[in-house]
């Protein structure tokens, strides 16, 4: 079996983060750690080609990166593609993870490891087999055996992986089909004797949760209220000074908009990359509407509105960040006082 | 009330010069059988005889229903009951014969895109469990004055009126088991067992509409409140199949005949539990019926004195809403719920399962994902007609091949994902 290996510019050694513009590479046979994990398969399958590719290319450049990828693999012809393990690297987690997507339009198996938390596997979990590790490179000692074994299993059961519990992968959050031994209404009944005896017994399909948030009092006079603007149509000063990222945002915005009256072409812009962003770019209050809030204080409807506004980018952003980010930007306005905020998506 | 039901177990089926049943062989004469289903209705302009069985690269699409052959030996009533002039009574008593292990199938031209595919062997046969037993199958034509309705009624007819008469064979047979089912009348039920917890099964018929009807003693159970049933009641076929939903979790009359849930809910009846019976709903579109519907399911479950309940639900989207309501009220009413469904999760597995969530769904048997593609080999033989594969659900444009295999969602397969658990498909979080 021939192995098509992913790697970032700092496994690839061709340096650090002075080194993460490097453009894709392609070498023949193993690199760094392809080396160990190219001898832990010796026999079962060998490492054919390494791409080696800077985190910053790829993640600026995701497009043509991705599709001077394909152009190797459609060269390379590999039956299985390897990406990483990138540990808790960001970036790295994200190309590993969207390589392994590659994989799978081209009908390809891609195996990665990384750590949980890692974004990388939140947004591509579903699209390749990932092996957990932990968030440093010093766990590569136990990374690559893992990784390995994994490939050997797929290998010996063509591709038949069993699930992820049992060969060592992180769940993808797919429902995966299977023949039980029991048919269905002999579980419900086991299930059933075991729910009325109070004893353990697991469910089928864990009900998906709606996280619903019961809606505030209504204020009593609009007159008196402190009005805030939070958004996750990611407007931002021109320039996005905090780099608050295009897609699966990792932080949001904080900003003041003292003494500004209407958001211009020259003053703000969105750094959000899901949607058509030329109207908010030519004038943002379309997505935050600071010129009518504005209108609105002058005429007397409401007290004030709230001197900062908070901001961050709803595009595939996992909803651990925007719990996070809700709850602290929500003790915020009640530190200052707000008593109501308006919430604009796009 | 107490129902013997005798199983014979036919081994072979086969045309012959007449009907009858020999050991474990059923023969069919062909021709008076023929003449008996034109008779049923004169609209009918085409009758043909299959027998498909097990191993077969035999296909047979697009399937209506499939019916199991079962007669009356003592006690009240017929098969199928509430249909015909004189045929009122409450069945669920005395003595039942069954034709185990062949069934009586129909097909022909589509009625509602909904009906589904069996193969008697390769991959699709391991996901209907119509490839193990041996079939009779009807393809019936009707006329060009039937709109859908009178196609799906005729076809309906066709397929019990049959079985009945096949069953007819056993009558007089020497059974080679006999299982005894038994539920008390409420009060002395629950005095059977004064120590076990009162359980009960919530059974949730298709009633959307539009082809999507299920029958109760004869009556669409679109019209019912929810009401009472003895378990045995089914057994004799109180409750058939009139629906050209999704084939993959459509209950065929056969799976009503032999319901699962009911079956296994026995087995521990009186050792792990209570076992009180039965409360028969429907999934109506409204939001009004389905607010009744589950105000009333949850209140005979009250005024029975149930501790637990399985409910089962039938077809997908709407009536997950139904389920949620069930599970919502009987939950709220301290009785303890487990459900039983099948899942829409996207090709890959890769969205949420059911159009509607409640937390108190804590107990779930699932039966499958219906949206998984499969792959089926071309066969030797094609019983019915495969020009429907595109349209019928789980089909796309191409999902036919020219060289006669099929690449399509397991929706598509009657049986696949049952949902009152008669097959052995599941899903799990991978």
């Amino acid at each position: 079996m021939r192995i098509l290996h992913y790697i970032n510019q700092f496994f690839g050694q061709k340096g650090g983060e002075e080194a993460a513009n490097h453009p894709i590479e392609l070498v023949e046979g193993p690199v760094g750690p392809g080396g160990a994990l190219n001898a832990a398969l010796a026999g079962k399958a060998e490492i054919s080609h390494t791409i080696i590719c800077g985190d910053s290319y790829f993640n600026e450049n995701e497009e043509v990166a991705v599709m001077g990828i394909k152009e190797i693999i459609d060269q390379v012809k590999p039956d299985l593609i390897v990406a990483g393990p990138a540990f808790n690297a960001g970036r790295y987690g994200v190309a590993c993870g969207r390589v392994g997507k590659l994989a799978a339009e081209l009908g390809l198996p891609c195996i990665t490891g990384m750590y949980p938390e890692n974004p990388g596997y939140d947004l591509y979990k579903q699209t390749a087999y990932m092996v957990e590790t932990k968030n440093s490179a010093a766990d590569m000692r136990k990374a690559i055996p893992n990784m390995a074994k994994l490939i050997a299993s797929f290998i010996e059961k063509d591709g038949k992986l069993g699930m992820p519990a049992e060969e060592g992968y992180m769940p993808r959050n797919l429902r995966i089909n299977m023949f039980a031994e029991k048919r269905g209404a002999a579980r419900a009944v086991d299930m059933l004797i075991a729910k009325l005896g109070g004893e353990e017994f697991t469910t089928e399909y864990p009900m998906p949760v709606f996280d619903r948030v019961a809606p505030f009092k209504a204020l009593a006079s609009l007159k008196d209220a402190k009005i805030a603007l939070v958004t996750s149509g990611g407007v931002v000063p021109k320039g996005n000074p905090d780099h608050i990222e295009s897609s699966s945002a990792q932080k949001y915005g904080e900003y003041s908009i003292e003494g500004i009256d209407d958001l211009t072409e020259a003053s703000h812009e969105t750094a959000h990359g899901g949607y058509d962003p030329v109207k908010c770019n030519e004038n943002s209050d379309v997505v935050l509407p600071v010129d009518v809030l504005r209108d609105l204080e002058k005429e007397g409807v409401i007290g004030s509105l709230h001197n900062m506004f908070y901001t961050t980018v709803g595009n595939g952003t996992s909803v651990s960040n925007s719990k996070k980010f809700g709850a602290e930007i929500a003790q915020k306005l009640l530190d200052a006082g707000v008593s109501a905020a308006i919430l604009t998506s796009t | 009330m107490k129902l013997e039901v005798g199983n014979i177990h036919v081994e072979e089926l086969a045309f012959g010069n007449e009907s009858t049943l020999s050991g474990h062989r059923v023969e069919i004469d062909k021709g008076t059988l023929i003449n008996f289903i034109r008779e049923i209705d004169h609209r009918i302009t085409e009758v043909k005889l299959d027998i498909a069985l097990p191993g077969e690269k035999t296909r047979i699409m697009p399937v209506k229903d499939v019916v199991e052959p079962r007669v009356k030996v003592s006690g009240k009533g017929h098969i199928f009951p509430g249909r015909n002039a004189g045929e009122n009574d409450i069945v669920g008593e005395g003595r039942t014969h069954v034709l185990k292990g062949m069934t009586v199938m129909t097909t022909g031209k589509v009625v509602g895109f909904q009906e589904g595919i069996i193969d008697m062997s390769g991959t699709g046969a391991e996901y209907t469990p119509f490839s193990k037993t041996l079939n009779l199958v009807i393809t019936c034509e009707v006329d060009d004055t039937c709109n859908q309705y009178d196609h799906e009624q005729i076809l309906r007819t066709v397929g019990l009126e049959t079985a009945r008469e096949v069953g007819k064979l056993a009558k007089d047979a020497e059974a080679d088991e006999v299982n005894t089912y038994e539920t008390l009348p409420i009060l002395e039920q629950a005095a059977q067992y004064p120590d076990l917890p009162k359980v009960g099964y919530v059974y949730m018929l298709q009633s959307q509409g539009l082809l999507h009807d299920t029958y109760l003693y004869g009556v669409d159970v679109k019209a019912i409140v929810p009401t009472l049933l003895y378990p045995t009641e089914v057994m004799d076929g109180a409750i058939f199949s009139g629906n050209c939903v999704s084939a993959c979790d459509k209950n065929p009359s056969l799976v009503h005949q032999n319901s699962p849930i009911i079956h296994e809910l026995y087995k521990h009846h009186g050792t792990k539990y209570n076992f009180m019976g039965v409360i028969v709903t429907n999934e109506n579109v409204t939001l009004a019926d389905k607010e009744r519907s589950s105000n009333w399911v949850a209140k005979l479950a009250v005024q029975q004195g149930w501790d637990a309940a399985i409910v089962s639900e039938e077809g997908f989207g709407n009536p997950d809403a139904d389920l949620v309501m069930n599970c919502n009220k009987l939950e709220g009413a301290g009785i303890k719920t487990v459900l039983v469904t099948d899942e829409y999760a996207g090709n890959q597995g890769e969205s949420q399962s059911l159009a509607d969530s409640t937390p108190k769904g804590d107990a779930v048997v699932s039966n499958g994902n219906a949206n998984m593609i499969v792959e089926l080999p071309a066969m030797e033989r094609l019983i019915g007609h495969d020009t429907y594969v595109d349209m019928i659900a789980g089909g796309t444009e191409g999902s036919l091949r020219a060289d006669g295999s099929i690449s399509i969602e397991i929706q598509a397969i009657t049986g696949a994902t049952n949902e009152l658990g008669f097959h052995n498909l599941t899903a799990r979080q991978g």
